[in-house]
């Protein structure tokens, strides 16, 4: 696959007040994103996302480093035609209606007037925004700017989809709709660059990630190579015994109307629990092997920073 | 053409905001007023009526320019709509240039209609219009073509509060400039002196572009005076923008 965006040893320092004090944001990040890939930039808040995005998009100069878009660098409108954006919490232009708004952007990318309409239609369709097509964005619902704000990331039909926090602010509806529209365009071809904090909303949809903490990358790869498919523990919750009897095979957790939530570390112990369980005639509600989540792999890496 | 498309938008932001219209309606008022004044004179009214509507015109085509165009470039940084604006194949010198360009056409169309009122004010009271009216009209419009340069350019780097102040100072200064002349002539010869002169050519003067006297006494208006009138105007605009595009060009969009 071919690479559609390269970064190589970025920095970016920021000074503010009136005695200026130097700030590091980027430490020399290095990474690429490869065509037709849902690619996952992590980190927690103020870890330099919105930062590397805003370099790649060439809002900000870098201090030093090298940024390749399309095969050009980051200020060449040409670059900037095969490229869509949806900033963070999205400000639009409130005064204007949905469909002018997608049809001022459509015309900054020089596309002619019925494409644009045909464009904006099927847009409008694609985030379920045609009832809010002549309304004023001024009256828009945070979750209704998201989404016309996707829409206006895809007008010119890009090649690469940069979406910064896609899904917050969102309710669970809001997130599975736009969740799905990310994975249509992964079907179509386009390669989609998100950043975000929410860890199970990347763990579903992510081909690979990078994860960024003060300023650095710590780790990038395939999901499947950074999360391992290992075992960490059982949770199986029992009931008709006591909590006592449980404790020698794992960690008995809560005990609720009778109920009681068990953490067996050991595999080999789960047959011993289930005939206890079967002797004294009580009964499994559940039992859920946890593996390695996403947000384990994160939280171990944060944690020591 | 991106600067027409983002000129073009402008337009609409500019002509769906309320500020406008109030001070279009105050602008109305003020023209009107005049034949109210006119009444009250001894001599001449219609004197009255030409130099307080020109001078209606000029103040308030003044205040939309300077209301308007500060924050233009600082309502898109503040909102964060710049973000999505310069993430398109725009270059930013287009982006200020649309912006500008946006403004002097809500500007022209504003223009019209106080001149509209105005004219017809004349009209019902003489029966005819004069022509020089209308070269009245355009010098007030190559001033504000200036202004709003300067407005656009404080707009680049201030909020909106400082860059109007800033504004409608360049705007005051601009209109007593002229009257460094008298003060240089009175120096004596010396590094003060030379310092009033350096001041007197850098400062603008927007005495240049006032020609009520001629209007309104009715004395001959030069057709040189159109043309240095608005090379002066169109180039000292040209000069100011290109300042702010020096300002933008670098800035980061934190």
């Amino acid at each position: 696959m071919s690479t559609i965006l390269s970064i190589a040893g970025l920095r970016k320092t920021y000074s503010s007040g009136f005695i200026p004090r130097r700030q590091e944001i980027l430490k020399g990040i290095s990474f690429s994103v490869k065509a037709g890939e849902i690619f996952g930039y992590l980190g927690p808040n103020g870890a330099g996302k919105t930062t590397t995005i805003k370099c790649v998009l060439g809002l900000i100069f870098p201090n030093a480093g090298r940024i390749e878009l399309c095969g050009r660098p980051p200020l060449d409108p040409r670059s900037k035609t095969q490229v869509g954006f949806l900033p963070e919490n999205p400000y639009f232009y409130d005064y204007l209606t949905a469909r002018e708004f997608l049809d001022f952007y459509g015309q900054l990318f020089g596309i002619g007037t019925d494409e644009r309409r045909s464009r904006a239609a099927k847009l409008l369709k694609l985030v379920d925004m045609e009832r809010a097509a002549d309304l004023p964005l001024r009256k828009f619902s945070r979750g209704m700017l998201q989404r016309i704000g996707l829409a206006q990331a895809l007008i010119n039909e890009p090649s690469l989809v940069i979406l910064d926090e896609p899904l917050g602010g969102l309710d669970p509806l809001g997130r599975k709709d736009i969740r799905d529209v990310i994975l249509r365009l992964r079907e179509e071809g386009k390669t989609v660059f998100l950043s975000s904090h929410i860890l199970q909303d990347i763990e579903m949809i992510c081909d690979r990630v990078a994860i960024l903490v003060g300023g650095r990358i710590l780790s990038q790869g395939c999901l499947t190579d950074l999360i391992s498919e290992k075992i960490l523990f059982t949770e199986i919750v029992v009931s008709g015994v006591g909590e006592q009897d449980l404790a020698p095979h794992g960690e008995p957790l809560s005990a609720q109307a009778g109920r009681t939530l068990l953490k067996v570390y050991e595999e080999d112990r789960i047959p011993a629990v289930l005939d206890l369980v079967r002797d004294r005639k009580g009964k499994v509600h559940s039992l859920i092997p946890r593996t390695q989540t996403l947000e384990d792999v994160f939280v171990d890496m944060v944690r020591p920073q | 053409m991106t600067v027409a498309v983002i000129a073009r938008n402008t337009f609409k932001e500019a002509v769906r905001d309320r500020v406008l219209y109030l001070l279009l309606f105050f602008a109305a008022t003020a023209i009107l007023c005049s034949r109210v004044l006119a009444l009250l004179t001894v001599g001449d009214r219609m004197k009255i009526i030409k130099d307080v509507g020109l001078a209606s015109i000029s103040l308030f085509g003044a205040l939309m320019a300077v209301l308007i165009g500060t924050g233009l470039v600082y309502k898109e940084i503040e909102k964060r709509t710049i973000f999505t604006l310069l993430s398109k194949p725009i270059r930013r010198h287009e982006f200020l240039l649309g912006k500008y360009f946006g403004l002097v056409l809500t500007l022209a169309v504003m223009l019209a209609g106080m001149g509209l009122i105005f004219l017809a004010l004349i009209l019902l009271e003489t029966g005819t219009v004069e022509l020089k009216l209308f070269a009245a009209i355009y010098f007030i419009f190559i001033e504000l073509m200036l202004l709003t340069a300067v407005a656009l350019l404080f707009s680049c780097f201030s909020t909106p509060i400082l860059s109007s102040l800033f504004s409608l100072a360049f705007y005051l200064i601009g209109h007593f400039s002229w009257s460094l002349e008298t003060l240089i002539k009175k120096v004596h010869p010396g590094l003060g002196k030379t310092l009033l002169r350096v001041l007197a050519v850098i400062l603008p003067d927007l005495e240049t572009f006032n020609i009520k006297t001629e209007v309104v006494h009715g004395l001959p208006l030069p057709a040189s005076l159109l043309l240095t009138a608005t090379a002066y105007g169109l180039v000292y605009a040209a000069f100011v923008l290109m300042l702010a595009v020096l300002v933008f060009r670098r800035r980061d969009f934190v």
